[in-house]
C-alpha cells in the first residue's frame, strides 16, 4: 500500500469516517482533526509506520495535510 | 516518611457563567461547555489578592487538620498569577498566618505548581516536619475577556487550595512521585507582562501524551494496575483532557474526580481544590492507591502516588 493510502487508513480509523480528503487539504480547517484527534492520529501513524514521533514534533503544522504527513514520515524513515 | 494529612480550599463567591462570558468572547455557552466541560467559574473581587485567597485556603486546611500555623516547618506556595513576582505570595501568606521565621518559598509554575509543591513537601517533610502546600491563582486578571482572548478566557477561574504534608501522621502515605521538565516547548504556555499566553492545541497534545506517561511510569514501577487506583486527582485543565487521560491510562473514567464544571481551570490551585473536595466527600478510610497528576508551564508535569496507611 502506498504511504498516502496508509496515512488515509489511519485518518479514517481516528475520525471514524470514510473520508478521502485531498492530499493538500487542511485536516484542521476541514474539521477532520482537532488537538485531541491529532494525538490519536500521531499514535496511529507511529503504529502503522513503525516510527517514534517525539513530543517536540507535536505541532499541528507538521500534520495539517496528508502531503505534509507523508513528507514528515519520509524524513523520519 | 511523608503523609497527606488534610486539604483545604477557598473559592470566591462570585459565579461567572458561560452565559456571561460567551458574548464577551464571541462564543456561545454551548460551545464553551463542549470544548471544555466548564459551566461556570469563580472570579475574585478587586480586593482579593493571590496571597489573601491563598491565606484563606491555608487556614481552611489547618482547621481541617486540627493543626496550628506554629507547627509548620515550611510553606510552599504555587502560583502563576501572583500580583507581585518577587517576592511572591509565600512570604505574605506566612505573615498572614502569624509566622515570622518559618521558611516560605514560591513555586511560580502555572498549573503544575501544586504537584511540584506536594512532591517537594514529601521530600522535605522528614526534616521540616509539617509542610503546608498552597496553590492560589487569580487567573481572571491574566486573561483577556474579548474575542482575541477567547481560547483562554473561557477556561480560567480563580481560587485556592492547600494540603498539609506531615512527617508523622495522615490518611495516606506519599509513596512515590515523578516530575519532568521540557523547556523546549516553554513558549506554548507562559505568563509575560501580566498576560497569560497559551497555544491551546499544542498544550492539549503535549498534556494528553505526557500525563498518561507519567502516571503509567509511577504505577508500573510500584506494581499497581490502573484499575486498582481508588481515585485519580488531576489538574482540572479541561474535562475532555481528563477523559482523554483516563482512556490512555486505561482506568475507569469515574475514578477521575472532576469539579471543573463548577470552577473552571484554576491553574495550579485546581489540583488541591479538587483534592479538598474529593477528600471532604469521603465517608470511609482510603482503601486503595491515590494518584495525583498535573501538567503546566515549563513545561512541567508529573505524578504522585499515595497509599493507604
Amino acid at each position: 500500500m502506498e504511504p498516502q493510502a496508509r496515512i488515509l487508513k489511519v485518518l479514517q480509523k481516528v475520525t471514524g469516517k470514510e473520508i478521502t480528503p485531498g492530499a493538500d487539504e487542511s485536516l484542521f480547517v476541514s474539521g477532520l482533526l482537532d488537538s485531541f484527534a491529532l494525538t490519536d492520529f500521531v499514535s496511529g501513524l507511529e503504529e502503522e509506520f513503525g516510527v517514534s514521533i517525539p513530543d517536540s514534533d507535536l505541532s499541528a503544522r507538521k500534520f495539517d495535510t496528508i502531503s505534509k504527513v507523508e513528507s514528515y514520515l519520509k524524513a523520519k524513515a | 516518611m511523608a503523609y497527606l494529612r488534610a486539604f483545604g480550599s477557598w473559592l470566591p463567591p462570585r459565579r461567572v457563567t458561560n452565559q456571561e462570558i460567551a458574548p464577551l468572547v464571541d462564543a456561545t455557552p454551548e460551545w464553551i461547555l463542549e470544548v471544555s466541560g466548564i459551566e461556570e467559574r469563580r472570579y475574585a473581587s478587586d480586593q482579593d489578592t493571590v496571597a489573601s485567597i491563598g491565606l484563606l485556603a491555608a487556614r481552611d486546611c489547618l482547621e481541617k487538620a486540627g493543626a496550628t500555623a506554629a507547627e509548620l516547618g515550611m510553606i510552599l506556595v504555587a502560583s502563576g498569577s501572583s500580583d507581585r513576582f518577587c517576592p511572591g505570595p509565600a512570604s505574605q501568606i506566612a505573615a498572614g498566618l502569624g509566622l515570622a521565621s518559618t521558611p516560605a518559598l514560591d513555586i511560580p509554575v502555572a498549573s503544575a505548581g501544586s504537584l511540584i509543591g506536594l512532591t517537594l513537601a514529601a521530600q522535605l517533610a522528614p526534616t521540616a516536619g509539617r509542610v503546608l502546600v498552597i496553590g492560589a491563582e487569580i487567573m481572571s486578571r491574566r486573561v483577556a475577556l474579548n474575542p482575541e482572548g477567547k481560547n483562554t478566557a473561557i477556561l480560567f477561574g480563580d481560587g485556592a487550595g492547600a494540603a498539609l504534608v506531615d512527617a508523622e501522621t495522615g490518611f495516606a502515605r506519599i509513596a512515590d512521585s515523578c516530575l519532568f521538565t521540557d523547556g523546549t516547548a516553554a513558549d506554548i504556555l507562559f505568563v509575560r507582562d501580566g498576560h497569560f499566553h497559551m497555544d491551546g492545541p499544542a498544550v492539549i497534545m503535549h498534556a494528553s501524551r505526557k500525563m498518561p506517561r507519567a502516571i503509567n511510569e509511577l504505577l508500573t514501577r510500584n506494581g499497581i494496575a490502573p484499575g486498582e487506583v481508588e481515585a485519580f486527582l488531576l489538574h482540572q485543565a479541561n474535562l475532555n483532557l481528563i477523559t482523554r487521560v483516563a482512556a490512555a491510562v486505561k482506568a475507569p473514567r469515574e475514578r477521575f474526580f472532576t469539579n471543573i464544571a463548577r470552577y473552571g481551570n484554576t491553574s495550579s490551585a485546581s489540583l488541591l481544590i479538587a483534592a479538598a473536595e474529593w477528600h471532604s466527600g469521603q465517608t470511609a478510610a482510603l482503601a486503595g492507591p491515590l494518584v495525583f497528576s498535573a501538567f503546566g508551564a515549563g513545561l512541567n508535569w508529573g505524578a504522585l502516588l499515595a497509599l493507604p496507611r
